[in-house]
């Protein structure tokens, strides 16, 4: 199905699609850890220990508040994230095209 | 008040007949029968998402939840939502990018055997039944309560009508049967919350003072519904992981055109999706303050009445019977999303790909989706009407768990690890498949001493109801020793053709630096 003249081997192994690999690991692999304790760290907090019952604003808890803020994360990251990516479909798209950056 | 309802409820029937006719013109090839052609935008693909996901599990359930535990419920809003960033970071994208109908045509664009094929599409079969009769039965008890109708009419009448919007509108009528209640949900919900802001002096913080000495004053606190830790933590490993590997999500990315507009669906759904996890807390608040515990419980024991209820206690009838309408749409878009993941998984991977080898006529390849829906709808409403008595909440729970398990680390490996081998694919969705499977068999969820609490009468084996935190990192090892004690793959071109065409797409043809280096 693919065209057999590619040779993906070599695409892979250029510097353009090695640059391309490495940007979005360096957005994505510190984005991933960030959001996974964020996230991890509310189960964990309300679990064993007691730290979020505290009231922060009236009766709402701190408990609360993180868990709001793990919306906003999700809002911000998903909206970071897209204007990133659109970064990586320019350099996609000059791997594609031949224009060596 | 049940006339109304069921006007209502005739009106919903009624526009979904409608846009089955409509798509039943175009649905002649076996791309429009999966993915609508491909053609839609990331706008209707991402209201799509949002209404194949918001369950009644999670409009009711949660908002049930809520109501009776207070802040344990939010958890499940949350895991809900921050799992969409797994989605949209990892899989989306590769996954437009190499396959073409299935999960299962991701895998196989790496790995050509059969045993990887046939393993993810009886995992993609599995999450999907399991949803479903999770569903079906809900769908049965609350037509039942609305309607007056018998459970066994109602869920007959649910699974035929899910049948016919696949079998006669494919991918098209199922999309759109989404993004009508995606609309109808958001819009219902947003009614609602207004409604119960109102009564809380439009006070987001006079809301949580009148709540907070609900439950003997423990309505705020976590730790009402969730007393194992380490339960806690499984159940929102599950939730946050199992997103990504839920075929029938997954499938509608073979939807859009290409991966930027697949990405730009996920955030959009991100986006609905959040706005409409944030309104469930104020279900669940509206309804412990205005409903109450008693009454809640009265209803339904696992709270699944608490938002319908809540909107009596609002709007009156009407209210009540719109909301109802919604609920039943909402059931009614997410089980025509089952039935067209797994009727793919069956009529495409297991026949198409497998028994025909890839060489199934157009013709052949739609009368096997058709008859392999057909099937799927039969076996579930059959299972469903068995489970009429059974409480089968958990099996959502280990729909997610099995999709984080078995689905999840195959995803991620398949695009980036060079060692991967096929053997180690079937390893890890074989071992995920079964140790949830085992797992949740074992559990308090289907074990419990107390007459009547869970399926069977006698001690769990397994202390957790969810099996994540065991089942999870069991797929991924298995994954990885499977593929270190099987032959290394032959070369790397395989997996260099992986990574080009997963961050790539398809297209012109990546371009040599050579062949830029002679100016072609």
């Amino acid at each position: 199905m693919q065209d057999p003249a590619v040779d993906y081997t070599e695409v892979a192994r250029s510097g353009s699609f090695q640059a391309l690999l490495a940007a979005k690991r360096k957005f994505l692999l510190p984005a991933t850890l960030f959001f996974l304790t964020f996230y991890f760290l509310l189960p964990i907090l309300t679990s064993y220990t007691h730290l979020l019952e505290k009231p922060a604003i009236g009766k709402i808890s701190w408990a609360w508040i993180y868990a709001f803020a793990q919306f906003v994360m999700t809002w911000t990251l998903a909206v970071v994230y897209m204007r990133k990516a659109a970064e990586f479909d320019t350099m996609a798209a000059d791997i594609k095209e031949g224009r060596n950056a | 008040m049940h006339s109304v309802s069921f006007i209502l409820f005739l009106g919903i029937v009624a526009i979904t007949l409608v846009i089955t006719a409509l798509a039943a013109r175009q649905n002649k090839s076996a791309k429009e029968f999966y993915t609508a052609g491909g053609g839609l935008s990331a706008w209707q693909n991402g209201l799509a998402v949002a209404g194949d996901y918001m369950s009644a599990a999670s409009f009711l359930g949660i908002a049930g939840t809520i109501a009776l535990a207070g802040f344990d419920g939010f958890f499940y809003s949350i895991g809900f939502l921050v799992a969409y960033l797994v989605v949209l970071y990892f899989v989306a994208e590769p996954l437009r990018n190499l396959g073409k109908y299935t999960l299962a045509d991701m895998l196989a664009a790496r790995f050509g055997e059969k045993s990887v094929r046939a393993v993810a599409a009886v995992n993609a079969i599995s999450i999907s039944i399991c949803y479903m009769i999770a569903q079906m039965v809900g769908a049965g008890a609350l037509i039942k309560l609305l309607l007056g109708l018998d459970y066994t009419k109602a869920v007959i009448g649910v699974g035929v009508l899910m049948t016919v919007y696949v079998v006669f509108g494919g991918m098209r009528a199922t999309s759109w049967v989404q993004i009508v209640k995606a609309l109808l949900l958001m819009g219902g919900t947003f009614i609602l919350s207004l409604l119960v802001l109102s009564h809380f002096g439009w006070s987001i913080g006079g809301m949580f003072d009148k709540v907070s000495g609900l439950l003997d004053g423990k309505f705020l606190l976590p730790g009402n519904k969730f007393k194992d830790h380490l339960d806690t933590i499984s159940l929102n490993l599950a939730l946050v992981l199992g997103t990504a590997g839920l075929p029938h999500i997954l499938i509608r990315f073979f939807t859009v055109k290409d991966a930027p507009t697949a990405r730009k669906s996920v955030v959009i759904a991100t986006l609905l999706i959040g706005v409409f996890y944030v309104m469930t807390l104020f279900l669940g608040f509206g309804a412990a303050q205005f409903v109450g515990h008693k009454a809640i419980v009265e209803a339904n024991k696992a709270g699944n009445m608490a938002a319908p209820l809540l909107a009596q206690a609002m709007g009156g009838s009407f209210l009540f019977a719109f909301i109802s309408a919604v609920a039943f749409a909402t059931i009614l878009a997410v089980v025509t999303g089952l039935v067209l993941s797994s009727a793919s998984a069956f009529a495409h991977d297991i026949y198409g790909q497998i028994i025909k080898g890839g060489k199934a006529s157009e013709t052949e390849q739609m009368l096997a989706a058709r008859f392999a829906s057909v099937g799927v709808a039969i076996v579930s409403i059959l299972l469903s009407l068995k489970a009429e008595s059974l409480n089968v909440a958990f099996l959502v729970g280990l729909a997610f768990a099995v999709a984080a398990s078995a689905n999840l680390p195959v995803i991620l490996l398949t695009i980036s690890w060079r060692r991967f081998t096929p053997t180690g694919a079937v390893a890890g969705m074989a071992v995920g498949l079964i140790s949830a499977v085992v797992l949740v068999m074992l559990s308090p969820s289907v074990w419990s001493p107390e007459v009547g609490k869970a399926i069977f009468v006698g001690e769990p084996k397994f202390p957790l109801a969810n099996p994540g935190i065991v089942s999870i990192p069991l797929g991924f090892i298995a994954a990885i020793i499977g593929s270190l004690v099987s032959k290394k793959p032959a070369s790397d071109a395989k997996f260099d053709e992986i990574v080009v065409r997963a961050n790539l797409g398809p297209g012109s043809p990546p371009v040599t630096d050579e062949a830029v280096a002679a100016g072609r």
